[in-house]
């Protein structure tokens, strides 16, 4: 089930950027993380997927310092998170799900502020906030209070804080949420420009498409535990690049159609909840012409076929062979 | 920026701790962020502007002919009273602020940022002795409109509305304390008065102890906010520092020694 974790013995320790052991987390009776396991090579994007409730804001706390660990272990560049905070915090730069700036200041007040708490000065600070404003487009919004500022404004002010000391590792928690898509692929640019330079960049997301455009490995993770990693290629192929969805006219042959579906492709399929439509994943077009044939001549009449690009679902589906926790039942997002 | 390229970790100069002087300049920073917010919301000025004049005449008018025969005598008894309640009471909004801002995502920035851990915390309270200034010059302006000539004179009336600032900013220590250990904001407000009301009124600042029962009495002269009060008359009346003026700022720093380590533990472990 676990086909794609590549345990890369043979790594560098000085190259990775971080390197996680069995994360425990436990907030009441709920094992929000669960033995999470992450490496991360110095100078690449790194993606880790999941839906809400997963536990990717709990491992991005615990790897930013933000949050002690109940059980294993964590270190950025070799420096672990609970002896050498202190020094993690050096390293890293953190923008939340929730923007985590100052809503009663100004753009500029915010960024001035700090600066001056990494240890600028006050003329270095002013500057540093004028060149980070410009840089994200802000410079007009510069003295407004942040009340007034659009979601997507007040996450560039947020990444733009983040960037101060220009750190060698950023987090980023779902950066994009709730953005709209030009705003998004201007985040998902400066994402990139931020690990040209030379930062490490690891980042959580709800969508496969973020972390197919951006990430150069990718984590799923699912109930606080990583169910698959590896490169997105090998998602990929594991879930074929789209699927098939199938309704039948008769509800009855349902089942019927499902063993043929799984004989045919060869695959894993499932049935939606709503009207018992027949999704499956779709390694190779060819085979449907078969299917399509099979289902004919065994007398089951297909209402509709459409074919979809994968989501989060169908990589769920494909690799742990069950439907993910967001389908089952909405969990209480982790803030904690 | 775009054109410079990151420093590798090896590269960095990085420390294990931050020494005293960052320490001392992360919490004036954030003290610089906390007059920032007061500026940017004076409403929240309303109930240190509003209660020391609304307290010093009901006070005054209702008890000032019933204890001290008239207003005019009453006036170097309740003012001190006067002016410690308030001053104290209004530490109270250091502890509600702080859980509110405690809720909002900036200060998980303050936490991942390499600075002093009591920053954020110090710098919310240095920013708040603003507020404790405020109803303490109020404070005396009404004492005077209504007639009170503190024979301390100037300099003493200024001694002791600095012994009432530096106390009341160790009290808001405890009340930082609750603030960071409780759920929500009005939930401290609620332990606070709950506190600090029987405080305030057990002492002599209102009455002279002498008309109370026995066992009110002795709690009476134990109760801090007693000396406090006491020190702040024995100044603005007759312009001497005594042991109560001691005791007080000795109870000041015993607060802070022991609410100062707890609060940000507290603070660090809710992270």
């Amino acid at each position: 089930m676990n086909q794609f974790t590549d345990k890369r013995k043979g790594m560098d320790h000085k190259d990775l950027a971080v390197e996680a052991r069995g994360l425990v987390k436990v907030f009441g009776d709920n094992r929000a993380v669960d033995g999470v396991d992450l490496n991360v090579r110095a100078g690449s994007i790194y993606g880790v997927l999941g839906p809400n409730g997963a536990g990717k804001t709990t491992t991005i706390r615990m790897l930013a310092t933000l949050l002690k660990a109940d059980a294993g272990s964590a270190k950025i560049f070799g420096y672990d998170v609970a002896k050498d905070a202190q020094i993690v915090r050096q390293l890293i730069g953190v923008t939340g799900q929730y923007a985590s700036v100052d809503e009663s200041l100004s753009a500029t007040e915010n960024l001035v502020i700090f600066s001056r708490l990494l240890g600028l000065s006050r003329a270095e600070s002013k500057r540093k906030a004028m060149e980070l404003l410009e840089e994200f487009g802000l410079t007009e919004a510069a003295r407004r209070p942040l009340k007034h500022f659009s979601g997507g404004m007040r996450r560039r002010l947020d990444l733009a804080a983040s960037l101060i000391a220009q750190p060698p590792l950023i987090f980023l928690d779902e950066p994009t949420t709730g953005l709209d898509p030009r705003t998004r692929n201007q985040m998902w640019d400066t994402i990139r420009r931020l690990v040209k330079e030379g930062s490490t960049v690891l980042l959580t997301t709800q969508y496969l498409q973020e972390a197919d455009e951006l990430a150069d490995r990718i984590a799923v993770i699912d109930h606080g535990r990583v169910v698959a990693e590896g490169t997105v290629n090998d998602l990929k192929e594991s879930i074929g690049t789209s699927s098939l969805h199938l309704s039948i006219q008769n509800e009855q042959s349902l089942s019927k159609a499902r063993l043929i579906v799984e004989r045919v492709l060869n695959v894993q399929s499932a049935v939606t909840a709503e009207g018992g439509k027949i999704t499956a994943p779709m390694a190779d077009a060819d085979r449907v012409t078969d299917l399509l044939i099979t289902l004919r001549e065994a007398g089951i009449q297909l209402e509709e076929l459409s074919v979809q690009k994968p989501t989060l679902d169908e990589v769920f589906l494909s690799i742990t062979g069950q439907n993910t926790a967001s389908n089952t039942q909405v969990k209480k997002e982790e803030l904690a | 920026m775009s054109s410079t390229t990151i420093k590798a970790p090896h590269e960095r100069k990085l420390r294990r701790k931050t020494n005293f002087r960052e320490s001392v300049k992360n919490s004036l920073t954030m003290a610089y962020r906390g007059l920032l917010k007061i500026k940017r919301t004076p409403e929240q000025l309303f109930d240190v502007t509003l209660q020391p004049i609304i307290f010093t005449l009901m006070f005054t008018y209702i008890f000032g002919g019933a204890i001290s025969g008239n207003v005019q005598n009453y006036l170097p008894v309740i003012i001190p009273g006067i002016l410690v309640q308030t001053v104290i009471t209004t530490s109270i909004v250091t502890g509600v602020q702080l859980r509110e801002d405690m809720d909002k995502g900036v200060f998980d920035r303050f936490k991942s940022l390499p600075i002093a851990r009591i920053a954020p915390l110090a710098g919310a309270l240095l920013a708040d002795t603003i507020r404790y200034t405020i109803a303490t010059v109020l404070t005396f302006s009404m004492g005077y409109v209504m007639g009170l000539r503190p024979e301390g004179g100037l300099g003493a009336v200024v001694v002791a509305g600095l012994l009432v600032i530096v106390c009341s900013w160790a009290i808001s220590w405890i009340f930082a304390f609750f603030g960071v250990i409780s759920r929500t904001a009005s939930s401290v407000q609620g332990i606070s008065m709950l506190v600090l009301f029987p405080l305030t009124f057990l002492s002599n600042a209102f009455v002279p102890a002498e008309t109370m029962p026995k066992l009110l009495q002795w709690f009476v002269k134990i109760n801090p906010i007693s000396h406090l009060v006491t020190a702040v008359r024995e100044l603005t009346n007759s312009g001497t520092v005594g042991w109560d003026f001691t005791i007080s700022l000795i109870g000041a720093t015993v607060i802070v020694a022991i609410f100062a380590p707890i609060t940000v533990r507290a603070y660090m472990r809710r992270a």
